[in-house]
């Protein structure tokens, strides 16, 4: 019996959400006594043991070429072989896991949290903490079967790193054929994905046109982040929709976000207020959002902005 | 084209959040109650569209839930579903109500089923995930477009970074979100209309609840906002690096 953890193939690379996953699952594995185990499906290009310095023992992989296209019902199939002996199966709870989780559950009759913050108390049951009402509260939810499966949050819980190395093991399944044919994909190309962000820069409304938007594009590469915006500014096309962070957008959890010009509506509140540390820039002192900050400047962000992208940038020179 | 709108009852965006019965229970009284804004904005709308484009669908809609999930499923009937299933039961397991809601299409032979991406309370993300494995379907999560071409769906859905085209042979389940619709109100012919439409109420299938939530916790108060003057941006920046080390 061990813990097994979905590793999330980006193409070639295993993806930082999952390496958190990975660091999860091996403290569980821990906390139960057993060995952490991974599996990645597809060609891979990364040095597979080195995955042991996240606490894996062993590491499966399947690299069959029809697993380059992602079907999640294929994946699922796969994974539930692999999982055979597992008690617990880890996901990130990115887009991968939101697909393949919720189906491998019901393959399995396996209880599933997604969404998960913190490690699972086991001292009476194994019961894990995940986020409820869009970041405004946590439940407690007890998985009652044998089986388990935890889809973690990103930017949950941190990456810890030992010595070791894993074993590395082609694992012998069937691939079925998939149904779901991936004909075209279209990626912003060099930009962080807004969901593993360590630091975000979003903008709003303030920020008054699209024309003004390096403030915050030069503000977010001094620090190496992804930018977001506000669901006004994608309604009206300033900005691409996947940027929108907010309750109807993206919700993310970094552990810097930077609000310029942005009210901080409820629902906007509800996609962020998971950030470790929120920083307001508006120039109403009334904007909602100064309730939920940690750090704010009443003031004008076209003055206010530019300054703070020198500062960074003398402290990153010297 | 037959398809089924998976929709819940959920708190309004701006409810106040709070519990009650030693934290085990959502404090619902006086809240506003809402069609789960994934599901009404996107499933739905975009199942009224297609209706629209091809008279000859037939929208029928689900929901688990007690009688209290009503006047939300005579909302979602307003907007332009023809006819409701109410499965008479609470709970909070997504297996439960993935189960009850899987046993239900698999005796309306659906060429689409649409859930939200998730509902805005439970956040799981999980329910067209578990009804597509219990139905043995394919499933495509997290669509922005919708499209039929013949037999065959083709679905924008968001990756990492951007987005990717999906095709696939129906029946298929699909879970939507932002760009797949946009929202709209009912009308007062819809709002008549939808008084007489069908509702029906189910009793549960047999099935098990594999999860129970134990208790409810409130995220700890924030300390307060540290306001930096306008005037000195260069202290802001200092308290990041050096106080809060987010950089």
């Amino acid at each position: 019996m061990s813990v097994l953890i979905f590793l999330d193939n980006a193409e070639g690379h295993v993806r930082k959400a999952s390496l958190e996953a990975a660091s999860y699952g091996a403290a569980i594995a821990k906390q139960l006594g057993t060995t952490a185990e991974g599996i990645i499906l597809g060609k891979t290009t990364e040095n597979l043991s080195s995955l042991g310095k996240y606490g894996l023992t062993k590491v499966h992989t399947v690299a069959n070429d029809a697993l380059d296209n992602f079907d999640a019902q294929v994946f699922t199939k796969v994974i539930a072989e692999a999982a055979a002996n597992a008690d617990v199966i880890i996901f990130s709870n990115n887009i991968a896991g939101k697909a393949i989780a919720p189906r491998l559950s019901a393959r399995l009759k396996a209880g599933l949290v997604t969404g998960a913050v913190a490690l699972p108390d086991t001292s009476n049951g194994f019961t894990v903490k995940k986020n409820v009402f869009s970041g405004k509260a946590f439940a407690n939810v007890t998985i009652n079967t044998a089986k388990k499966i935890v889809a973690l949050n990103p930017n949950s819980y941190s990456i810890t790193t030992t010595d070791g190395s894993a074993e590395v093991a082609g694992l012998n399944v069937t691939v079925d054929t998939a149904k779901v044919q991936v004909t075209a994909t279209s990626k912003v190309e060099g930009d962080v994905p807004l969901t593993e962000a360590e630091i975000v820069v979003s903008g709003g409304r303030g920020l008054k046109g699209p024309e003004n938007w390096g403030l915050v594009t030069d503000l977010a590469k001094v620090l190496g982040a992804a930018t977001a915006c506000s669901r006004p500014v994608a309604d009206v096309h300033w900005r691409p929709h996947h940027e929108h962070v907010g309750q109807t957008g993206i919700a993310i959890a970094p552990n810097l976000y930077i609000a310029i010009g942005i009210s901080g509506a409820i629902q906007h509140l509800a996609g962020v207020n998971r950030s470790k540390t929120i920083v307001v820039i508006n120039k109403d002192p009334e904007a909602p959002f100064f309730k939920a900050a940690d750090y704010g400047i009443v003031g004008d962000a076209f003055e206010v902005v530019p300054k703070i992208t020198e500062a960074i940038k003398k402290i990153k020179g010297s | 084209m037959k398809i089924l709108v998976c929709v819940t009852k959920t708190p309004d965006t701006t409810a106040k959040i709070a519990f009650t019965d030693n934290n085990t229970k959502f404090a619902g009284d006086g809240v506003q109650w809402i069609i789960n804004p994934y599901d009404e904005w996107y499933a739905l709308v975009r199942a009224i569209e297609l209706k629209e484009a091809d008279a000859a669908t037939v929208i029928h809609l689900i929901t688990v839930g007690g009688a209290d999930a009503e006047p939300i499923i005579r909302k979602a009937l307003a907007l332009g579903g023809d006819e409701a299933i109410r499965v008479n039961a609470d709970s909070h397991d997504s297996f439960y109500i993935a189960s009850q809601i899987a046993e239900v299409a698999k005796a309306g032979g659906y060429d689409l089923v649409f859930t939200g991406k998730e509902t805005i309370d439970y956040n799981g993300s999980s329910i067209g995930g578990m009804v597509a494995e219990l139905l043995d379907m394919p499933y495509v999560s997290l669509a922005t477009k919708f499209t039929l071409s013949g037999s065959n769906a083709v679905i924008e859905r968001e990756v990492d970074g951007g987005e990717e085209t999906n095709q696939v042979a129906l029946p298929v389940v699909v879970s939507c979100q932002k760009g797949m619709a946009e929202q709209r109100i009912p009308n007062m012919k819809g709002i008549m209309g939808a008084r007489t439409k069908p509702l029906k109420v189910v009793e549960p299938a047999v099935a098990e609840a594999l999860t129970s939530i134990t208790s409810f916790d409130l995220p700890p108060a924030k300390a307060g906002v540290k306001l930096v003057s306008a005037d000195n941006p260069e202290e802001l920046v200092r308290l990041l690096h050096e106080e809060a080390k987010v950089f």
